[in-house]
């Protein structure tokens, strides 16, 4: 039977948590840090900022990025904004405002102490930040500027443009920069976490492999810090960058992390549709266009028709025959309903045969009243960046025009599992960032992510991984030449050989893309018992068509590409197995996980709090084995668990 | 659509390069100029062959890792874009197109078209940034910073670090990519009390690293994805001149 998983929560009130907490965390000389090695791997938000900071207290920090530079990590892709309770719109935002915010947002899936912990630092972020020289958008007072996102009724969003993600990064980038100059942070680029090392269930470092020359090295540290990102690129078609993987996660959950939600995924209302067989990815609209969008499909049939047959144009359809369906479904919130909410309502009117584009799956954002109302130069200061990638994108003109979207993969709220430590069940491993599952429930508020990241990196790990470290600064530094390294390296070198052994004539891309579109069948917008059961003949063919028929040219000794490509792919067959189980253990519908058979009359999510309130951590048993579920219940004891209504 | 690609195929740094040239048949004009890139990369791999390599990560022209030199021009024909937002429709049907890599001796070619920009990182480590711990920053409208220089720091924090401009400069200079990041730090009040330290150590790393000096030809400026322009070098030479820095 499986072990009670304790999530570590502190007692006392709600508010109290982290202050207590953080008196009771042990800390460690300032003269035994430089002993104490830590590995870091990614290096966005979460792995910049907890480098940087860790190496600002003193530690040896070794970070780990895919790419030439720590400043490609994904997060610099964040287009809209950084949320925070600041109240300088003076509209009655508060701490606790925005933790009931992303609670409910969450569809009450997430662990009451971690998120109201995000809400409370989450000031300390935008201080930090300004700090670090992030130009956000000021007000002509000089005052910092904020905007709207979808799922709250008040202004707490920060922006730098439509480049918020990137501004931030360079932040964390330059502060790791000043660690790197200071000798205390080494950063390893191009090169690829391949194995997490063990010992009597401690991390005790990992394997990489050298993306330029393909050199398997071990590097040893007292813990280890993963920061890599979600898995949306299971998908093959998603808003996240192209190297973006989950292979570090599966390789910590076969190392013995448990892996929690791994079916939560967030799905954008607002991206570029799907228009070519040989697309490589999906754009993403910033959710800020929301503010002064209107999302609408024709009211008609008829002139759903005309405009496929580009007999009409999409403006000189008349006020009355146009369906803003979220205003009209939602009032309140109108077009700034959460993430989960529009997908699936957008889906909805084109499964009704109202979708426009020639596809059919595309619905109209139209800024045209903003502009008419405040005028072009407002709109093009606010969104200028946004309509010109539209334009570069499609060849259309979204000044003449709206703007078509659909929905598309976009983040991860399943990871792995952490206590309130950010520690995972692998003693000495931590997860940080979307790596985790920790703050977003069932669905992510948008401008939360870089919220988190930034939270957990400069402000909650800092202060419980020297904690972890506080007990152990006689103990030396494990031997990279131990067995434990060696027998890792083999294991990792002998994959790369059975790897490269593959000589047939399909690409991975090709393989992988088939994978995508299945895992969007089953594991989309909306899923069903069927539907997945229908899933997983299929998933095992298609696992046996990449074994059998794949083939990878080059060598393992130079840039490979491919060969990168294939690992990913592994590792998501067992991925999506294990997502494919999450998913249809769950019989509810809860934020962007849509059962079918649990909805309401209106056709909304339909929780059900007595047999899921709970979150679903799953370890990992031999290969071909059944992982075991374990469950943390969700303890609410500040709030009413209620309906999510956004109407 | 129908194209002949001359690509640069070069299998390590100190091995000689040569063009390779491809036809690629029936290819739809919105597939963008790295999925053009995929799709020759499959067909390699489906003949047994070695793939071409290239860097590329977000594909929405904000990460800086694509850039690639299209008809002797960093990042292609159009202005104010990445390579990965370059779509076919762009080329005339038929037309020859020679893709290399940056050719810098700053940036030595890794394989094929990707390049080792690690000398920006070693320049942004002299002093590209303002030291302040974590921990110690004080509430963020403590410093009231005006909209202008707001917008101004924000343009040339633009940057993405593709290395357009270095690529196309004829004397290798990076002093566009320096000039911008020095802009955006130091024209905010929080960036002053280092300004003058991290101007100095920054250009005296680009000297370091073997990138080239800047005559003022503008081309930089030209090729910039994100629009950068030459008046945050004159602000850096305005700096220097003043004995600011």
């Amino acid at each position: 039977m499986a072990a009670i998983l304790d999530a570590k929560i502190p007692e006392g009130p709600l508010e109290q948590k982290w202050t207590h907490c953080k008196e009771s965390l042990k800390t460690v000389s300032p003269a035994n840090r430089e002993k104490m090695h830590v590995i870091v791997v990614g290096t966005g938000l979460a792995g910049a900022s907890a480098a940087a900071a860790l190496g600002e207290q003193g530690y040896r920090v070794n970070v780990f990025c895919m790419s030439d530079s720590p400043r490609r990590a994904h997060s610099v892709s964040a287009q809209g904004g950084i949320n925070a309770a600041k109240n300088y719109r003076n509209d009655n935002d508060s701490v606790e405002r925005l933790f009931l915010d992303t609670l409910r947002g969450g569809d009450y899936r997430s662990r009451e102490a971690n998120v109201y912990r995000l809400a409370e630092v989450s000031n300390a972020i935008i201080d930090h930040c300004v700090a670090l020289g992030v130009p956000f958008a000021r007000d002509y007072g000089g005052y910092l500027d904020n905007r709207s996102f979808g799922g709250s009724l008040v202004s707490r969003t920060f922006y730098a443009r439509g480049q918020t993600g990137q501004q931030l990064l360079l932040a964390a980038y330059s502060s790791l920069n000043r660690q790197v100059a200071a000798g205390r942070v080494t950063v390893h680029s191009r090169e690829q976490m391949m194995d997490l090392v063990t010992d009597h269930g401690r991390a005790r470092g990992i394997i990489t492999r050298d993306m330029v020359t393909g050199r398997i090295t071990a590097y040893p540290a007292h813990a280890v810090v993963l920061a890599t990102g979600g898995y949306g690129n299971i998908y093959f078609l998603s808003t996240n960058a192209k190297n973006s993987n989950g292979s570090a996660l599966v390789q910590c959950w076969k190392k013995g992390a448990f892996f929690a939600n791994p079916g939560f995924v967030q799905i954008h209302p607002t991206c570029i549709p799907v228009h070519g067989q040989y697309q490589s990815k999906l754009t993403l609209m910033s959710e800020s266009l929301r503010n002064h969008g209107r999302i609408w499909v024709p009211s008609r049939e008829e002139d759903v028709k005309a405009l496929r047959e580009g007999k009409i144009r999409p403006s000189a359809i008349p006020e009355q025959d146009r369906d803003y369906y979220l205003e009209r479904r939602y009032p309140s919130y109108g077009n700034l309903v959460p993430r989960d909410v529009a997908s699936r309502a957008g889906k909805e009117r084109c499964d009704a045969g109202l979708g426009v584009s020639r596809t059919g799956r595309a619905v109209f954002l139209d800024l045209s009243v903003a502009v008419a109302k405040h005028g072009k130069e407002f709109i093009e200061n606010q969104y200028g960046n946004l309509f010109r990638m539209y334009e570069k994108i499609t060849g259309d003109d979204p000044w003449k025009e709206p703007m078509q979207i659909y929905p598309a993969i976009h983040y991860t709220m399943g990871g792995l599992w952490v206590d309130y430590h950010l520690m995972t069940t692998v003693e000495g491993l931590f997860a940080i960032g979307e790596a985790n599952f920790s703050d977003h429930g069932a669905n992510r508020l948008g401008a939360s992510a870089l919220m988190q990241g930034l939270a957990d990196g400069f402000f909650i790990l800092p202060y419980t991984l020297p904690a972890y470290l506080a007990d152990k600064t006689t103990e030396p530094c494990p031997d990279a030449d131990s067995d434990v390294f060696m027998r890792a390296r083999v294991a990792v070198q002998e994959r790369i050989d059975r790897l490269m052994a593959l000589k047939g004539s399909v690409p991975v891309d090709v393989v992988h893309r088939k994978l995508g579109n299945l895992m969007w069948d089953a594991l989309g917008i909306e899923r069903s018992a069927e539907g997945m059961a229908a899933m997983l003949p299929q998933l095992e063919s298609m696992e046996e068509w990449f074994r059998k028929e794949s083939g990878i040219t080059g060598s393992q000794t130079t840039v490979n590409q491919e060969l990168e490509k294939a690992i990913h792919l592994e590792d998501y067959f067992t991925l999506a197995r294990l997502m494919h189980r999450d998913a249809l253990h769950r019989e509810e519908s809860c934020g962007g996980h849509f059962r079918i058979e649990s909805q309401t009359k209106e056709g909304e999510t339909l929780r059900d709090d007595s047999r899921f309130q709970y979150v679903a951590a799953w370890e990992y048993k031999e290969e071909g084995e059944v992982p075991v579920l374990h469950r943390e219940p969700l303890v609410f004891e500040n709030i009413k668990v209620v309906e999510r209504k956004y109407g | 659509m129908f194209f002949v690609l001359k690509i640069w195929r070069q299998s390590g740094p100190r091995t000689k390069g040569y063009f390779q040239r491809f036809e690629m048949e029936g290819i739809s004009g919105d597939t963008s100029f790295l999925e053009l890139l995929d799709i020759l990369n499959n067909r390699l791999v489906s003949h047994g062959q070695e793939t071409i390599a290239f860097d590329h990560d977000c594909r929405e022209g904000i990460c800086g890792a694509c850039g690639l030199y299209i008809n002797g021009r960093p990042h292609g024909p159009d202005e104010g874009i990445t390579t990965c937002q370059l779509y076919m429709r762009r080329f005339r049907d038929g037309s020859t197109i020679t893709v290399e890599p940056w050719r810098c001796g700053a940036f030595p070619v890794i394989k094929d078209l990707m390049v080792d920009r690690r000398a920006f990182d070693k320049i942004l480590q002299a002093g590209g940034f303002i030291s302040a711990n974590t921990g110690c920053a004080p509430e963020a409208h403590t410093t009231l910073i005006t909209k202008k220089v707001a917008e101004e720091s924000m343009d040339a924090s633009a940057c993405i670090g593709c290395g357009a401009c270095v690529a196309t400069c004829k004397n290798r200079s990076a002093m566009l990519f320096v000039a911008s990041r020095v802009s955006a730090l130091s024209l905010l009040p929080q960036g002053k009390p280092e300004a003058s330290r991290r101007a100095r150590a920054m250009v005296a790393r680009m000297d370091e690293l073997g990138f080239g000096s800047c005559t003022n030809i503008g081309a930089c400026q030209m090729e910039c994805p994100k629009n950068i322009t030459v008046a945050h070098i004159a602000r850096l030479n305005r700096g220097f001149l003043y004995c600011k820095y």
